[in-house]
């Protein structure tokens, strides 16, 4: 049992939980993940790690509710607690000074753009972040981004703060103008193969972080493989972070739809279970 | 066969809408008849058919003086996990196959005799209660990587010999394949848990969620006073076939497909938020017992046809000669001398059908076993919307990455001796993760071969 310590709403859906966890937060590292399961009926599923303290042995995470397990975890509230908790899982981002580096968040993910960005410039790089949101009032993270001494543009769909487009926009002029040695993406699956596409055409090598449907996390089941360099690979074990030119998106954005049916389906149950329908 | 008769079992067309247990055990009078007609042989070949190495005649002469207690005490001197071996144990190719009896073609009922008494002593005996203060908390510290039958069987000899064990288990359950892919219908999951919690009374500290190679490393645990070390951490990553439509949704290893039903509880869905689409028309490739078990899940999610799809022929099935039985009884079909060599999809990525190749059988391979031939020209499809791929299970990396020095074979398996000795020291290892798939009783024999060797050890240092 891990017990929520902090709890923080970060916009309408997205909020953020910091948990007990002593022996993963003096392991884990930027770019690694966890396995989670709320309750003895739940699901197993990955959720990148937003930070670690050693020094209070807790793990962050920021979760956006969308189905049944997210929504379990974004409805618990300090004092409760996690029933298990797996990790740290997953390979960190191996950072270096590569030189100009641009990380880019959309959604949810800017959250988890904010340890890469972190850890890039912690290692002597040139950090740009650019982020993305559908609106101003969903945006996440800006101030953690400011702390740390990033370039940081914004970009909402809606135009309401920042500039009105997609991250992809300003990756484009950014690059257009300027040399840039890599480029980080992570976000919806559509925005991390927008971003590559570009960057493929502009011959910049680019990462992007997948954490596809996975059951265990440890490389057992092979549910979350995906078409890497035209080879099975485990997100899991092999991850989560791909060169984003040689993931096979296609492929990727099919078998995140897999469940689709049955996930609405455990979504009506779970809210006629606690009443709101 | 004499076997089949003896055992009372859920009819075939109601089982396969429900996943209660399919055998029912021996009645008691079945079970005294059953031991009465033990020779009690002065040298029982049985025990030498036994990797666990049970005193077969004594616990069955037990049975027969209604001596239960003394009987379930007799197996668990060397076997921990009775009621779990007493059902899927391949008896016919160990213990039964060696018994005397075996000439006249009617050999004890050895594994359902075992059964017998591992049900009565949870019927009747208290479960042994496990409070934290049974854990040790002085004596040697020996670490134990993986709660499967291997990691269960090696902790449970080393408890008893006095050790502090710690068993350290990536799922959030004990059990490994007794739990995430042995299904409810051959092996109730309140039965592994009975036999878990029996263990862990035994001052075993069973800690879930624990990532070894990742939460912490074994020089972490070293560094803690651990002194010893066993792997047990089972099969590792899931092999596919490696032929085109491996990436559409319908495809998935056993592993997940079992783990989703079974670990996840997929078949109480929406109940539990784990789903698995299973659709009408199930293709099964492999003819091992993960395969039937992955069959029989498929039949009891609903599936309306259920396919075995294997290279070789019956001959050559590698699965307990019981689970084929049930799983002809069930209605699946066997598609044998049949190589799948692409899967296709709709529109929207989903499978549609698999196409195969018939084999003939050529001469016999390194196996021993006569190795199949593609007949050219004899491809044909077969509509299916699910594959699963039954067909074994590779090394995984993540632990043994991390143990630089840890020497591994050509599959990335660790090279251990017939004891487990690696080439390390401080870690032994037993199992799947040494030999590749094969069978939980294995599993069970490695651990406790590995328990004993470790004690040798560990007495040697302090010498």
């Amino acid at each position: 049992m891990h017990k929520i310590i902090r709890k923080q709403q970060l916009n309408s859906d997205i909020c953020l939980l910091e948990f007990e966890a002593k022996d993963i937060s003096n392991a884990a590292k930027p770019g690694q993940f966890l396995v989670l399961r709320i309750d003895e009926q739940g699901e197993r599923f990955p959720l990148t790690i937003y930070d670690s303290n050693k020094t209070k042995g807790a793990i962050t995470v920021v979760c956006q509710a969308v189905g049944v397990s997210t929504k379990k975890l974004c409805a618990l509230n300090e004092g409760d607690s996690i029933l298990d908790v797996a990790g740290p899982l997953g390979h960190s981002v191996q950072t270096k000074e590569v030189g100009k580096v641009i990380c880019i968040g959309g959604g949810v993910g800017t959250a988890e753009a904010y340890p890469i960005a972190k850890a890039y410039k912690e290692a002597g790089n040139d950090v740009t972040v650019i982020v993305g949101a559908r609106s101003k009032n969903l945006l996440i993270c800006e101030e953690a981004l400011k702390g740390i001494d990033v370039k940081l543009h914004i970009a909402t769909d809606d135009g309401s703060y920042g500039r009105k487009g997609f991250v992809t926009n300003v990756l484009e002029e950014l690059i257009s103008k300027d040399k840039y040695d890599l480029v980080y993406a992570i976000g919806p699956i559509v925005m991390m193969k927008a971003v590559s596409d570009l960057t493929k055409l502009h011959k910049i090598k680019t990462l992007v972080s997948l954490n596809s449907i996975m059951i265990d996390g440890t490389g057992m089941c092979g549910g979350c493989r995906i078409k890497y360099n035209n080879k099975s690979s485990f997100t899991c074990v092999d991850g989560p972070e791909f060169d984003g030119h040689l993931v096979d998106f296609k492929e990727l954005i099919d078998r995140q739809n897999r469940f689709t049916d049955k996930e609405k389906q455990a979504l009506k149950h779970y809210e006629c279970k606690i009443g709101l329908k | 066969m004499h076997k089949k008769k003896l055992i009372k079992e859920q009819n075939p067309k109601e089982r396969i809408q429900n996943f209660n247990e399919v055998s029912y055990g021996l009645s008691e009078e079945q079970a005294i008849a059953e031991a009465s007609r033990c020779l009690n042989c002065k040298k029982p070949l049985c025990v030498q058919g036994c990797p666990a190495e049970i005193d077969i005649p004594a616990f069955v002469m037990a049975i027969k003086e209604k001596a239960y207690k003394r009987a379930a005490d007799i197996i668990k001197k060397t076997n921990n996990l009775p009621a779990v071996c007493g059902r899927v144990c391949p008896q016919e190719d160990q213990c039964e196959k060696a018994c005397i009896l075996m000439k006249k073609g009617k050999p004890i009922a050895i594994g359902y005799l075992e059964r017998f008494v591992a049900d009565w002593e949870m019927e009747n005996s208290k479960q042994s209660s496990v409070d934290s203060n049974q854990i040790k908390k002085a004596g040697t510290k020996v670490a134990v990587i993986g709660a499967g039958p291997a990691g269960l069987s090696c902790a449970a000899d080393l408890a008893n010999s006095g050790y502090k064990v710690t068993i350290f288990e990536s799922l959030h359950a004990a059990g490994g394949v007794l739990t995430y892919g042995i299904p409810e219908f051959r092996l109730p999951k309140k039965i592994v848990n009975h036999e878990v919690k029996n263990i862990a009374a035994l001052g075993v500290d069973i800690k879930l969620n624990y990532v070894i190679g990742r939460t912490k490393t074994m020089d972490d645990l070293r560094a803690e006073g651990f002194e010893a070390f066993f792997i047990g951490t089972g099969a590792g990553l899931p092999h596919f076939l490696g032929i085109e439509g491996e990436g559409l949704n319908g495809v998935y290893s056993a592993n997940e497909f079992l783990t989703r039903i079974n670990l996840m509880k997929a078949y109480k869905f929406p109940e539990y938020d784990t789903p698995v689409n299973v659709g009408e028309k199930v293709a099964v490739i492999g003819a091992g017992n993960v395969a039937m078990d992955s069959a029989r899940c498929a039949l009891r999610m609903g599936a309306k046809k259920v396919y075995i799809v294997y290279r070789r022929s019956e001959n050559e099935m590698p699965a307990r000669a019981e689970e084929i039985e049930h799983a002809k009884e069930e209605g699946i079909i066997f598609h044998l001398l049949t190589n799948p060599t692409k899967i296709l999809g709709d529109e929207n990525s989903c499978v549609e059908k698999m196409t195969c190749l018939k084999n003939k059988l050529g001469e016999p391979d390194d196996s021993g076993r006569r190795r199949p031939v593609a007949i050219p020209g004899s491809e044909f499809d077969i509509d299916v919307d699910t594959v699963i791929c039954a067909i074994g299970n590779g090394a995984n990396p993540l632990l043994l990455s991390t143990i630089k020095e840890l020497k591994l074979g050509k599959w990335g398996n660790i090279e251990a001796d017939e004891n487990g000795k690696t080439n390390v020291k401080d870690i032994f290892a037993g199992g799947d993760i040494v030999t590749g798939s094969a069978t939980v009783i294995a599993a069970i024999g490695a651990g406790k071969k590995a328990a004993r060797v470790m004690d040798e050890y560990l007495k040697g240092k302090k010498c």
